[in-house]
């Protein structure tokens, strides 16, 4: 057995991080790989298309029922999806109330405790999407990634965000060993949306690891709460999916502490990419439109 | 005058501050340095002036002596309101920790009426925290309400996770107290607000005008001698024997703020034509909120020592009619025998001797004049947690001279009592042992060491006791220093 590796998915919320570390994950078991998915999201959405099924007995549910999660068993949270993936989802509390960072850290903690990462190849951490405490940084901090892919797409909002959780990886980097693995696009059809992303990459010190195309079948298959892989294992997006689990897989010990860049230098590339406008073209541009108005 | 009284010679107090800080790496020394200061009266003053610097942060690194937020509230404030049940509500620590530490008197029956000294926590656990406690808080209240229904309402003393994972406890609060029919009061004290326990004194504060005096606030059979007693907490009888003087010279006492106190008394306390302010510090913002919102003026006064006593009692007559006078001469005559009696026979076993304090509220000024009744020097003052208003009141106590201390530290005391040698220092149960370590007699002065009252013509005669008790022990001339003696053989 290979040595235990722990990667983690993180991005911008709504980007397809579930869907595309499910879908990678289903395609990485059949490379033999035995695989745990500890879902870090409140939501408990992260294991679906694994389980084919919502998962409803969280960790943290489970242990608020029993009282404590002293009083748990590893048995009583881990389920067994699709290839045998393991999936765990820590769970959390309903949006408003009480602190789903600090249950994450409840969770993962249960979770090392319990010898759960035993005899596994590979733990994969979904993260919800943004950081927002340190609770939610968890799986960056403390030596557990080793590696974070961070899911993006060519649109701003989620260059920036990308932008920020290199910050996270590079401010733990040195005292955990984190490690940025690099960036999946998931592609959103925006105006040249790979060069962007390649560029953002080099900006970043990393590479693109893959350029998922968009494909409706994933969204077929997900509305039958599966993979693409399970749903049409033929199928071109599903190849798309093993060239990704394959990279990721290859990729072991090649990720690179971060060089994240400020917001101006991030606004200077899309300016160079023609996306957003530079000051001085927009001046131009409404004086055009005055002159031709007047 | 005292042990450092040379502003220019080697012992000077400014010359032993520049000695302690220069133990400090420098950019503590400095901060530091502006907390610390002598009382020196400068041309054309008539008092000192202490002007340290205060209520700021505590230096990291260094054993500072406060408190916080929810001591401020908990076990200042609120705590002392005897027929509320008061739910630290939080992990159980802090509630444990802060069990009936402030011997703050009562009459009823506890568990029954009266809940002062009784510890209701809900307890959180992990999952409380990861999914909020609100939930629990109402089954608290519930139960509270269940065990003991002679309660007249509740506080919500919040702990420092309440505030992080952000529970509603107003709603709690509200939806809870229309159920019950009680008065429920949300108090937003997390420990982590502020620098000191004096934040948690004004939110406390605030919480009884947003909560009780905003609609509960009552006048009705009001009389023209009504006086409510404020920030007198009661400590080993202290308010009692301070109302005992004001009734005796005509006075209703309608309100004591919250020694021995009722929700009921809170509620009536705007009703009184004048609020005499004991603890200035911890209750001031209520007093000037009761000014501008029902018209009721406010005055500090000064229960410790006869010379005090007789001058606040006169203060407080000018502001009634001249039967009150009368009667405040009355008094004042009647207990000058007794007071006469004290001093003649402690004051010639305490003459000279010098006095190093170290408190918080009002006692680092207030107390002095006690002191100086019995002959006693004040050569040190410092508060935990007060404000420059405090340090402005503190000029009319103190002498030239008096070395001032801010949020002194560990080290800091340790060192000015080593090098100032007093006869008695006045501080706290952290600082007891250590000091008397060192042979020097010590009193504590937030408990009272156990004693009290020290309030009025009764606590007087009390404290004069306990000071020559601690001063005379025998059991300093037992204390003999080893390498004295080997030196000497």
């Amino acid at each position: 057995m290979s040595a235990l590796r722990q990667i983690a998915f993180y991005g911008k919320g709504g980007i397809g991080k579930s869907t595309t570390s499910q879908n990678t994950l289903a395609a990485l078991v059949e490379l033999d790989q035995k695989i745990m998915i500890v879902g870090c999201d409140p939501k408990a959405d992260s294991t679906r298309l694994i389980l084919n099924t919502k998962l409803q007995d969280t960790v943290l549910h489970l242990a608020a029922d029993a009282g404590s999660v002293e009083d748990l068993d590893l048995e009583d949270v881990v389920k067994i999806g699709y290839k045998d993936i393991k999936c765990v989802e820590a769970g959390g509390p309903e949006p408003g109330v009480g602190c789903a960072g600090r249950g994450v850290i409840t969770a993962i903690n249960f979770l090392e405790e319990n010898g759960a990462y035993d005899d596994m190849d590979y733990i994969s951490y979904d993260v919800l999407g943004d950081v927002v405490c340190g609770g939610f940084a968890m799986p960056i901090r403390e030596n557990k990634a080793q590696e974070i892919y961070i899911v993006m797409s060519g649109e701003m909002m989620a260059l920036y965000a990308a932008n920020n959780i290199a910050k996270g990886i590079l401010k733990y980097a040195h005292s955990g060993g984190v490690r940025l693995g690099g960036l999946i696009c998931n592609e959103r059809k925006t105006d040249k949306e790979l060069e962007l992303s390649e560029a953002l990459a080099a900006k970043l010190g990393t590479k693109l690891i893959h350029f998922v195309p968009r494909d409706n079948i994933v969204q077929h298959a997900e509305l039958r709460r599966q993979t693409v892989i399970q749903y049409d294992p033929g199928s071109k997006q599903a190849q798309e999916y093993r060239e990704l689990a394959r990279k990721i897989h290859e990729n072991s010990g090649k990720g690179v502490i971060p060089t994240p860049i400020t917001m101006e230098e991030l606004e200077e590339m899309l300016i160079e990419f023609g996306i957003m406008k530079s000051e001085e073209q927009q001046i131009a541009e409404l004086e055009a439109k005055e002159k031709a108005i007047a | 005058m005292t042990p450092l009284d040379n502003a220019d010679g080697p012992t000077s107090g400014e010359a032993m501050i520049a000695e302690v800080l220069a133990a400090y790496p420098a950019k503590a020394a400095k901060r530091r340095a502006k907390h610390l200061t002598v009382a020196r009266t400068a041309e054309g003053e008539d008092a000192p002036s202490c002007g340290a610097k205060s209520n700021v942060k505590s230096i990291p690194g260094v054993m500072t002596i406060r408190g916080c937020a929810y001591a401020g509230s908990k076990g200042v404030v609120w705590g002392p309101v005897k027929d509320m049940v008061h739910i630290s509500h939080g992990p159980v620590g802090c509630g444990h920790y802060s069990w009936a530490q402030r011997r703050n008197y009562y009459t009823g029956t506890t568990g029954v009426d009266r809940f002062v000294t009784m510890q209701i926590t809900s307890d959180f656990q992990e999952k409380d925290i990861v999914f909020g406690g609100d939930k629990k808080l109402g089954i608290l209240i519930d139960e509270a309400e269940g065990l003991f229904p002679l309660s007249k309402g509740m506080t919500i003393q919040s702990e420092c996770p309440i505030g992080l994972i952000g529970d509603d406890i107003e709603a709690v609060a509200r939806k809870k107290a229309e159920a019950i029919g009680k008065t429920i009061v949300p108090v937003r004290c997390e420990g982590f607000r502020g620098v000191s326990q004096s934040l948690g004194h004004h939110i406390a504060n605030d919480t009884i005008r947003d909560w009780v005096l905003k609609d509960n606030a009552r006048t009705e059979g009001a009389t023209e001698y009504d006086v409510a007693v404020i920030g007198d907490y009661n400590i080993g009888g202290d308010a009692w024997a301070s109302r005992r003087l004001l009734e005796e010279m005509g006075l209703r006492v309608v309100a004591m703020w919250s020694g021995d106190c009722t929700l009921a008394e809170i509620e009536q306390a705007p009703m009184s034509k004048l609020n005499l302010v004991h603890c200035y510090r911890s209750m001031n913002y209520i007093c000037r909120y009761m000014e501008e919102t029902h018209g009721v003026p406010w005055m500090e006064f000064n229960f410790f020592g006869p010379t005090k006593i007789a001058a606040s009692l006169r203060e407080i007559a000018a502001r009634f009619d001249e039967s009150i006078q009368q009667k405040a001469e009355a008094v004042i005559a009647k207990y000058q025998a007794a007071m006469d009696a004290v001093l003649a026979k402690y004051k010639p076993r305490l003459e000279g001797k010098t006095v190093m304090l170290y408190v918080g509220g009002l006692r680092p000024r207030h107390v002095i004049p006690a002191y100086e009744d019995l002959g006693m020097d004040v050569v040190g003052t410092g508060y935990e947690f007060g404000h420059g208003d405090d340090y402005k009141r503190t000029g009319k106590y103190v002498k030239d001279g008096t070395v001032i201390y801010d949020d002194v530290t560990g080290y800091e005391l340790d060192a000015f009592i080593q090098k100032m040698r007093p006869d008695l220092v006045g501080s706290g149960i952290k600082e007891k042992y250590a000091v008397q370590k060192m042979g020097v007699p010590f009193r504590q002065m937030h408990s009272w060491d156990y004693s009290g009252p020290y309030h009025g013509y009764d606590g007087f005669a009390v404290f004069a006791r306990d000071m020559d008790m601690a001063i005379n022990s025998p059991v300093w001339s037992l204390m003999k220093t080893p390498w004295a003696e080997a030196a000497a053989s």
